[in-house]
């Protein structure tokens, strides 16, 4: 680990103020300090913000809004995310472990890194590490890796099981930075890997995410389904946050993201488009899944990721349904 | 009996390798090479010596001074060939861990890469065969013509199993701490599973004497193999103990563990079976091929089982070898019986439904009067009777045996039956034991991995005085305490046990102290097939939407001689079982074909069974009288809890759905690729 | 930089290297060996202790960062000579073998008892469930044990849990 400077923000415009060039905000650790270690993160400032008083998660009006230092357990297990936000619940307590969730907070959660196991290992090519240097798990190792929106230069999945379901709770993420504040909406806040996949996200260098906050949650049912080979502790191979509302047989409204399948949360938007107005019936739960997945361009080992995706879509909407 | 040491480890007290406090002491932090062949054209180490704290650079630039006798890969910087990605090619010293790590970090290598060969294949052009396989079988075995017994067969099963490489990854990393006295002595503090042994070895690389070496190991923190044998970090902490006039520590990181503390090689198996319209076999075929480095040559015993279990007229056993450009290959938990139980089971579950013949029935018919490969009686052999007990216990009965056919909500259920063994074997050991104060003290340089020697070691000395199991102290772990043999091979307990018994005896009729060396008594042993042996049952589910396997219950039924205690047996089999589980659906590591080297080197990536895993497993077992073994009647028990469980999941998962799975880990992937 | 943090009720101040983690302060400055480091990296579980009363991997902390915790690892879970229960309940039930990942395992499942809610298997998240066996396995799946003693571990807890 390379020596760097550590001090500690007394308050959101204090951490902006103490960001400069080579400085990285410290959350809860979770994450940064794992990529500091493997070498892959080499800050040269450590401006702590997880002690800022950004921890509170306070009702306005019909909105929720979390404080980006909140703590994932604290997330999950506030009374109001488990009775009205049960999907978004459920994702975080999917994620990690106890020890990992009592640590890492909300807008860490967010930021976190791809696990790509390039990406990890400094001694190999990784555009996204390393832009130009290559990508070599599109030839190799990619059997956790993305299915959809991939490019040439990226296959690597976003990890978090908790953005998922704030892409279908379309959640906004309250910025600050040097450019003053900002609101970025879910799905938006990450990108898609095309030729800058060192980009995770289309935040600026310094830019520091203050709170999340829910709208009030879509009509109608929500689940969150992670699978993976491990029961417990470990990442998603493919999720699902899924809403569904309908009325007389048909589907009015109809939010599904994903997890595990690309280099974002993804938001099944032709599905959706597919769905609503039409019947709620297993034939069109499939016809919209294949809807979606005709742009899933598989690699050789991870193309189990496809009918793993269509049977979550079809087999959750079908939960779902009255 | 609980723990002796049950108090001390829950107290967080229990002194591990990295755990000594050591006045003065320093670290070091290891290169590894980036590639995987060639050699090291120079080493830059200005700037990491130019860096706070550090205190020496070591390297092949200027190689630390070994014995003649330093080899494979404890011969550490002394030449400049790289045989495989990671394998160390230098180290820093420093004050604190974080200024190692980042000295060796700054320490730059130039490499002339060749082109390298890392991929096992069963057509690779490379493949031999070895003289013998681990620890000293023969390679190959012949009996009978297999060809024609297999012409003759009513059924035939042609089919090849893979196995991916697995790694031991105990808990405690490998560590080591180091410090010489100013006599030339060396103290080493070292994850090992047998002090004697490390010691010996640890002096035979650095050029000293053993008398001039001792190492000390009191508790360590799981091995199942990875520890038998000395690693790097011990030659490494002693060296650079040495270079820099202080005590050195040295602690592996995960990563690191998985590159130079050995691994399971990956098997490709090929298995021919021909049974007559009964079940019987009429021709019995394995051979299985796997990998060395082009340091050591290490060829796991992968089918030596096959020579032990069933009755045929024909029977031929074969290994084959390549060596690549990879780590060298290790003891991991049931070297051989695993891997090769895992094949052998899961073709005879098979060759049962391409029969038409209960899995288990099928065994039974197969069972040998004597060992089918050397002819030998056995000392005692209850396979039938743990087959039929967990048969009962596990409400065979009730079994449906067409696949595909229980369904709850999404979950497809199977169940599984393999059966286990193990060599029942023991090694000359030391002991002594002396009377103090109306307490006995043990001492024997045995290890303690997790087992419970220290608890069933007294049992086995307060048997013999007949005295109260908690009157007795064992000391272990030094290897200054009477020379014993490492603990692996299932063997520790029952060649230490040996010879505390006949310290004891000895004390009896001396006094005060008895001393025993069970050299003689061990070459006098009568040549017989002595193994353990089990049956594993599995139930499991398997997700129709997602292709999740959940292991719903596993048991085990065991023949293992007399259980010296019955809770540290229970657990070593159930830990094993756990182990096997993740064998069978999700442990591997991956091969990076292209830069060489593995991939998924740590416990976020490589899988093994959480918690949430393990829902019920149980393991019994049937008292079992064999006069034939050791002065306790004892079999080892630490590794055939392991054998034949990825088989029992397998055959069960077959039985779910209704296709075979024959590529280890059974994952959702290959679930989904196969049924749905 | 000097910090000032408290373990196991006694107050230390000391100077760090910003590198360091907390699992490393404990171990190589404090001489406090009970949590034990098994992967570095927050995925074993190995280096469990309590951070201001909750279970967290003191390898993901830097040392830097816990100015003004208070921290407890295994060696503060003892009343004097007195094991806490959930010590004397893993002697019981066997709920160890190597004894590596036993640290962890005490302090993940002392702060896991004061968690209350649901976990991601709770059916109905509104609930807080009781620790059923399957809610105990679910919420130690942080803390990975190789030697396979799960089983006793559950058994272990599900004594100790109200």
């Amino acid at each position: 680990m390379k020596l760097f400077e550590y001090t500690r923000a007394g308050s959101a415009a204090d951490a902006v103020r103490r960001f400069g060039p080579g400085a990285m905000y410290l959350g809860g650790g979770t994450n940064l300090v794992d990529l500091m270690r493997l070498g892959v993160a080499e800050p040269d400032r450590l401006v702590d913000v997880g002690k800022l008083p950004l921890d509170a998660i306070e009702q306005a009006g019909d909105r929720l809004r979390v404080g980006a230092a909140v703590r994932n357990s604290d997330l999950a297990l506030h009374p109001l995310v488990r009775s009205r936000y049960p999907m978004l619940a459920r994702a975080v307590l999917s994620g990690a472990s106890g020890q990992v969730r009592n640590m890492a907070t909300v807008a860490g959660n967010l930021l976190q890194r791809t696990r790509c196991p390039y990406f990890q290992d400094v001694t190999r090519p990784c555009n996204k590490r390393q832009p130009g240097s290559g990508c070599p798990a599109i030839e190799g190792d990619h059997t956790n890796l993305a299915i959809l929106g991939t490019s040439h230069a990226c296959v690597a999945t976003h990890p978090s099981d908790m953005a998922v379901a704030l892409a279908a709770l379309e959640a906004e993420v309250h910025v600050t930075g040097q450019g003053g504040d900002k609101i970025v909406p879910m799905p938006g806040l990450h990108r898609l890997p095309a030729d800058a996949p060192e980009r995770d996200t289309v935040l600026e260098p310094g830019d520091l995410i203050t709170a999340v906050e829910l709208p009030a949650p879509p009509p109608g049912a929500s689940l969150y389904r992670k699978v993976r080979e491990r029961a417990s502790f470990a990442f998603a191979l493919v999720s699902i946050a899924a809403v569904l509302d309908v009325r007389d047989g048909t589907v009015t409204g109809c939010r599904i993201a994903l997890g595990g399948v690309a280099h974002a949360p993804w938001r099944a938007e032709r599905a959706e488009q597919v769905l609503v107005g039409g019947p709620a019936t297993g034939e069109a739960f499939r016809t919209a899944a294949e809807a979606e997945l005709e742009q899933a361009r598989p690699l050789p080992r991870n193309d189990f990721k496809v009918p793993l995706t269509r049977n979550l879509i079809v087999r959750t909407l079908e939960e779902l349904t009255p | 009996m609980n723990r002796v040491e049950g108090r001390v480890k829950v107290a967080g007290l229990a002194t591990y390798a990295a755990e000594y406090p050591v006045e003065g002491v320093t670290y070091a932090y290891p290169v590894q090479s980036r590639i995987a062949k060639g050699r090291i054209r120079r080493i830059d180490v200005r700037d990491a010596l130019a860096m706070p704290g550090v205190l020496a650079v070591l390297s092949s630039e200027d190689p630390p001074r070994l014995g003649p006798a330093a080899e494979g890969e404890l011969a550490l910087f002394q030449s400049r060939e790289v045989a495989y990605r990671g394998q160390f090619v230098a180290a820093a010293v420093a004050d604190t861990y974080e200024n190692a790590r980042a000295a060796a970090d700054a320490i730059v290598v130039e490499y002339e890469q060749d082109i390298h060969d890392v991929a096992l294949r069963a057509d690779h052009p490379n493949l031999y065969q070895p003289e013998t396989v681990n620890p000293g079988f023969p390679s190959d075995t012949v009996k009978g013509d297999v060809e024609a017994g297999l012409n003759a067969a009513e059924t035939v099963i042609d089919v090849t199993y893979t196995t991916p490489v697995l790694h031991n990854n105990p808990m405690e990393p490998h560590a080591a701490l180091a410090l010489w006295d100013g006599e030339g002595r060396l103290l080493v503090y070292d994850t090992t599973q047998g002090t004697s042994s490390s010691r010996d070895l640890l002096a035979q690389t650095l050029g000293v004497s053993s008398e001039q070496v001792r190492v000390v190991s009191r508790h360590v923190g799981g091995g199942f193999g990875s520890k038998g044998t000395s690693r790097p970090q011990a030659v490494l902490a002693a060296l650079a103990a040495r270079a820099v006039g202080r005590p050195v520590k040295i602690v592996l990181t995960r990563q690191q563990m998985f590159d130079v503390t050995g691994y399971r090689t990956p098997t490709i198996q090929r298995l021919r079976l021909g049974a007559d319209a009964d079940g019987r076999l009429t021709a019995l075929e394995h051979v299985a091929y796997e990998q060395s480095s082009t340091l050591v040559e290490f060829a796991e015993q992968t089918t030596t089982p096959t020579r032990v279990m069933y009755a045929t007229p024909a029977l031929r056993t074969a290994h084959r070898l390549v060596r690549l450009d990879v780590a060298t290959p290790s003891w991991m938990r049931a070297p051989g019986e695993c891997p090769g139980m895992y094949a052998l089971e899961s073709a005879m579950d098979e060759l049962a439904y391409a029969a038409g013949i209960d899995p288990i029935e099928l065994r039974v018919r197969n069972e040998p009067e004597t060992e089918p490969d050397s002819g030998l009686p056995f000392s005692s052999r209850n396979l039938v009777a743990c087959l039929r007990e967990g048969a009962r216990r596990f409400g065979w009965d009730r079994r449906d045996p067409e696949p595909g056919r229980r369904q709850e909500g999404e979950w497809l259920v199977g169940t599984g039956v393999a059966a286990s063994t193990y060599p029942a074997r023991r090694s000359p050991s030391k002991a002594v034991v002396t009377m103090r104060e109306g307490d006995f003290l043990v001492q024997v340089a045995a290890a303690d991995i997790g087992t419970g020697a220290r608890t069933a070691l007294a049992g086995i000395a307060a048997g013999v005085l007949r005295v109260a199991p908690d009157r007795v102290h064992v000391e272990l772990g030094d290897s200054d305490l009477p020379d014993a043999p490492l603990a692996g091979g299932s063997m520790g307990t029952a060649s230490w046990g040996s010879a505390i018994v006949r310290a004891c005896e000895h004390l009896k009729v001396n006094g005060t102290v008895g001393r025993a060396d069970t050299t003689e008594e061990v070459a006098r042993d009568a040549e017989l097939a002595r193994h353990a042996f089990g049956a594993q049952f599995a139930e499991v589910r398997v997700n129709s939407v997602t292709g999740e396997v959940r292991v719903s219950r596993l048991l085990g039924v065991f023949a293992a001689g007399h259980i010296l205690d019955a809770e540290l047996a229970r657990s070593q089999f159930i830990g094993g079982m756990t182990m096997g589980m993740g064998m069978a659906l999700m442990e591997e590591t991956y091969t990076d074909e292209e830069f060489g080297g593995f991939l998924r080197r740590d416990l976020a990536q490589y899988h093994v069974p959480a918690c949430a895993d393990v829902e019920r497993i149980e393991a019994v077992w049937l008292d079992e009288e064999d006069d034939d073994l050791n002065p306790m009647g004892s079999k080892g028990i630490g590794e055939i809890g392991i054998v034949g469980t990825a088989a029992a999941v397998g055959n069960a998962v077959h039985h779910a759905i209704g296709r075979r799975v024959r590529d280890l880990p059974i994952t959702p992937a290959k679930i989904l690729r196969a049924r749905f | 930089m000097d910090i000032t943090l408290k373990v196991n009720g006694s107050s230390h101040s000391v100077h760090v290297d910003p590198r360091m983690s907390l699992l490393d302060l404990l171990r190589e400055r404090l001489g406090l060996i009970g949590a034990k480091k098994g992967c570095d990296h927050g995925q074993c579980g190995a280096c469990t202790v309590l951070i201001d009363g909750r279970r967290a991997n003191s390898c993901l902390a830097l040392a830097v960062a816990m100015d003004g915790s208070e921290i407890v690892t295994v060696e503060g879970l003892m009343e004097g000579e007195e094991l806490h229960p959930l010590q004397a309940a893993f002697i019981e039930h066997d709920a160890f073998q190597c004894g590596y990942c036993t640290p962890g395992q005490l302090c993940s499942a002392v702060g896991m008892l004061g968690e209350q809610g649901p976990s991601a298997i709770t059916g109905d998240l509104r609930e807080d469930p009781g620790l059923t066996p399957e809610e105990i396995r679910e919420r130690m799946s942080g803390n990975l044990c190789r030697c396979g003693a799960y089983v006793n571990i559950v058994s272990a807890i599900a004594e100790v849990a109200p």
